[in-house]
This record gives C-alpha cells, sequence and structure tokens, in this order.
C-alpha cells in the first residue's frame, strides 16, 4: 500500500548562502495492508521528515514514494489533494483548523470531504469524541481553546473519521491518559483488521510493541554529515 | 475532467514595466488556488486580467462556458464577457464599498444582480435576498437598510451575497480579509470554506496574509517582480518553500 523507493531529501537555504542540508538518502519501505510499521531513530534522524514525505508535504529530491499507486514524488497538487483526501490518512501532533469551527464539524469535515450524508458524519463523529472522552457540552465549541490533551484527542477523531487505506500517525498516544491511550490503541488495532497500511511513530515503547508489526530505524537513511 | 480556467502566458506591461509576465496555470472545478507575493509583485494585476478588468497585452485565459464549452475570453466580444461577469463569475473585492452600491439597500444590492440576469418576480428576488442574507449571518430585519450603515464585515459579507446569489462557478477575491480584525476574519473564513464546499466553487484568490491561504486555498501560487516564482500544493510550498524568495517570505510571518 505504502512504497518508498529509494527517496532522498535535502533542503537547499537560499538565504544562508545557498547552504545545502541533506537529510535522508536511499530510504526504502514497503508496508502492507494490515500492517503497522514503527519509524524509530533518535530525535532529528528524520521520523518526522519521512512522513512529511509519504504526505506529500515535504518535496522528495529524487525516488519514489508510491500510495496506493500514486507517486507522491512527482503527482500534481489534485492528485495528491485526491489521494488524501480518499486514500491517506495523516494524524499530525497540532491541530489546525478553522477558527470557530465546532468540534463536531471539525471531526466530521474528513466525511463530509468523501460525500459522506452529514447526519451520518456527525454521528460518526460523536461516537468516536464519545469514545475518546471528549464531553458532548463541549462539541458544539471551537477545538482552538482546548487543551493540550483535548486537542491530541479531537485530531485523532478527525483522523480516524474517515476509514483511509492508509493512514501516517505522529506520536498518536503522546499526552494521553492510560485510559485515552487504550481507546487510541483500540482505534489503531481496528484500523489494522479493516486492512489500513499504517506508518507511526511512537516514543511510547509499551504502545509500539502492542500495535506494530516491524520497526523501521530511519538513522540508516540519514547520509553520513560532512565534517 | 475540463479545467474550469486554462491561463496561457498571460502579460501585462505598464509602459516599459512588466506588471505580470508570462503566467501559465489550469484551475480545475472546485479548487481554490491562492495568489501570493509581496505589493508590486503583480498578483492583483493578474486577477483583473483574468477577470476581465484589465486587458492583457498578450496570452490566453480560456474559461470552460456551460454553453458553448471552453473559449477564450480575452478575444470574446465585451457584452459575452459582461454577461460572464454576471453569471459564472463573480468578484470579491478588498474593500467592499467597491463590490457594493452603497445607495441602495442590503436586499437591493442582492436582488440587482438577479435581476441582471433576467429575476422579475419581485416576491422571489425578495426571498432570494432574504436567504442570501441569512447564509452570510446577516439578520433578516438588516435587508432594508442600506450598507452605509454596516460594519466592514458586514459590508464584506453582503458583498459576498451579492456576488454568489446567482450561483457562479469561478470567484476572484482580492484580499477578501484585509483590513478586517481578526475575529470578523475567522467569521469569513469559515463562511467562504462551508460556501466553498457547498456550492463546489472554484476560486482565485489574492492576499498576502499566509495564514489566509493555509486555511483557505488548496494550491498556492507565489509571485515575485510580475513573475510566478513558486507553485504548488499550498502546504509543501509553506512548509518547504524551494524559491529563495519563498523561503524569505515564509521565514518573514511574525508567529502569534
Amino acid at each position: 500500500m505504502i512504497e518508498l523507493e529509494n527517496v532522498a531529501k535535502s533542503f537547499i537555504l537560499h538565504n544562508q548562502g545557498g547552504t545545502v542540508l541533506s537529510v535522508m538518502e536511499g530510504a526504502t519501505l514497503r508496508v502492507a495492508p494490515g500492517e503497522c510499521i514503527a519509524l524509530t531513530g533518535a530525535s532529528g534522524a528524520g521520523k518526522s521528515t519521512l512522513m512529511r514525505l509519504i504526505y506529500g508535504n515535504y518535496l522528495a529530491a529524487s525516488g519514489r514514494i508510491l500510495v496506493g499507486g500514486v507517486d507522491v514524488a512527482t503527482a500534481e497538487p489534485r492528485e495528491i489533494l485526491k489521494l488524501r483526501r480518499n486514500t491517506l490518512g495523516y494524524v499530525s501532533q497540532f491541530l489546525r483548523v478553522v477558527p470557530r469551527v465546532s468540534t463536531l464539524d471539525v471531526v466530521a469535515e474528513p466525511l463530509l470531504a468523501v460525500g459522506t450524508d452529514a447526519s451520518v458524519a456527525r454521528a460518526r463523529a460523536g461516537e468516536l469524541l464519545s469514545r475518546l472522552n471528549i464531553p458532548e457540552a463541549l462539541w458544539t465549541l471551537s477545538p482552538t481553546t482546548f487543551s493540550g490533551g483535548e486537542q491530541q484527542r479531537v485530531n485523532i477523531a478527525r483522523g480516524f473519521a474517515h476509514d483511509y487505506p492508509a493512514l501516517l500517525l505522529d506520536e498518536p498516544t503522546a499526552s494521553l491518559d492510560a485510559g485515552n491511550r487504550q481507546v487510541v490503541l483500540d482505534l489503531i488495532t481496528e484500523a489494522k483488521a479493516r486492512g489500513a497500511a499504517i506508518v507511526g511513530i511512537f516514543h511510547d515503547i509499551a504502545a509500539r510493541e502492542v500495535v506494530c508489526d516491524r520497526e523501521i530505524d530511519v538513522s540508516v537513511f540519514t547520509p553520513a554529515r560532512a565534517a | 475532467m475540463t479545467p474550469l480556467l486554462q491561463v496561457r502566458d498571460v502579460s501585462k506591461l505598464y509602459g516599459g514595466r512588466i506588471g505580470c509576465g508570462d503566467v501559465s496555470f489550469d484551475l480545475y472545478p472546485g479548487e481554490v488556488m491562492g495568489i501570493v507575493g509581496e505589493s508590486g509583485s503583480g498578483k492583483s494585476t493578474l486577477l483583473n486580467c483574468l477577470a476581465g478588468h484589465l486587458v492583457p497585452d498578450s496570452g490566453q485565459v480560456i474559461f470552460d462556458t456551460r454553453a458553448d464549452g471552453p473559449v477564450d475570453t480575452v478575444t470574446m466580444s465585451e457584452p459575452a464577457r459582461r454577461m460572464l461577469g454576471r453569471t459564472d463569475w463573480a468578484f470579491v473585492h478588498q474593500h467592499a464599498r467597491e463590490g457594493l452600491r452603497m445607495g441602495v439597500s442590503a436586499g437591493g444590492n442582492i436582488g440587482e444582480r438577479l435581476m441582471a440576469v433576467g429575476g422579475r418576480h419581485y416576491g422571489n428576488i425578495r426571498a432570494s435576498a432574504q436567504d442570501w442574507l441569512g447564509r452570510v449571518e446577516i439578520d433578516a430585519d438588516r435587508i432594508d437598510d442600506r450598507p452605509s450603515h454596516f460594519s466592514g464585515g458586514m459590508q464584506q459579507r453582503l458583498q459576498i451575497a451579492r456576488n454568489l446569489v446567482t450561483g457562479p462557478r469561478l470567484v476572484f477575491m482580492d484580499e477578501p480579509t484585509g483590513g478586517l480584525d481578526v475575529s470578523v476574519q475567522a467569521r469569513l473564513l469559515d463562511l467562504l470554506r462551508g460556501l466553498v464546499r457547498e456550492m463546489g466553487l472554484s476560486a482565485l484568490i489574492v492576499t498576502h496574509d499566509l495564514a489566509v491561504v493555509r486555511l483557505l486555498a488548496d494550491r498556492l501560487m507565489v509571485m515575485k517582480d510580475g513573475h510566478v516564482v513558486e507553485s504548488g500544493l499550498t502546504d509543501q510550498v509553506l512548509d518547504d518553500p524551494q524559491h529563495a524568495y519563498t523561503q524569505l517570505l515564509v521565514s518573514s510571518v511574525l508567529q502569534v
């Protein structure tokens, strides 16, 4: 479902004398439907960079990034948008929303984007919010004023609203209490069971052991730094 | 799928100076594209060339019309272009007073555009006006008030209602949130996003506010000195800018 072949990434800092930072080389991996892999490696090794490359948020310097048959490295913006709408979900660490939109609508939005009936979408959103213990009294408020942990849970609910065949999870269990952490692990297990291919970053080692089938150390893709 | 708008090598000179040069892109139905750049980068010139307010010196602006399919709007007759401006196109100005008739009531402002496309039944026109005031969150009892008695944010929402009442397919927006305070901006952004999705609109939004394009635009085009220096998926251009100017632009934004 997700297939990377020889992916390289560099940043050219034009405003700092054109410094070239080569941050990734030869990244190759393959994730099958129903499989969850964990990206590991020290801070700065390139775990988030790799996720962003798969999502099309960073532009790959070379290589192929196939998600559901679309090469994200060379696809047109609208092909990537379609991929993100239908196939590829991403739960980032930060919630970014239009101010003033209610929590329920924020969570229902990915479903509305694929044409799900509004009442069905809202019902599914409510179900996820309940599971993640967001009190119903907060559903009509914008999540912008919520606590960090609440925002994280809203973000997760949004990420799991539509049944994406491929999912990227950036620290989904960070800043959650034991109960909510378990709910998230259950959601991941359910997604795997329905055949989702998942790439995740988990600093929570116990969580990684529960849901992940394999680990990939991204530091092997880090080019040796010239002194 | 046929692009709704195909722009080919559009250039506009002001004397010897370049207003915008050799701009080309395709816009598909339902897509929202942001155009950013500093003052004088040519973004408003480009928008005005595309919307038929300025005549480009060269290039084609091909719009997929309902009746005749793709037609070059630069060479079409003036009446045909004006008709497009009243039906399939809408233009939201930065200053609402440029897009509104200040001496006519709010309901009249909305109704005028309907009458321009043949609406004659007073009851229906008034009902549409009332419906649209509701959609842009203006109280129905303000329908007979003039926009000169409205706040800046209300005037901007009224301008949007006036433009969208005829169900256009392409909306040009020039700094739609410029000059509004942040809470009013947020409300307008929310409104625009909802309308774009509900009506399946395509839109071109010129702005210098990167936060606005991040929330509204699928795609982004960055202009400098009249030329497009970079374009792509909005979040990719903002998070991984490739061109020196875009890198400078992105790193110059104040964090809140």
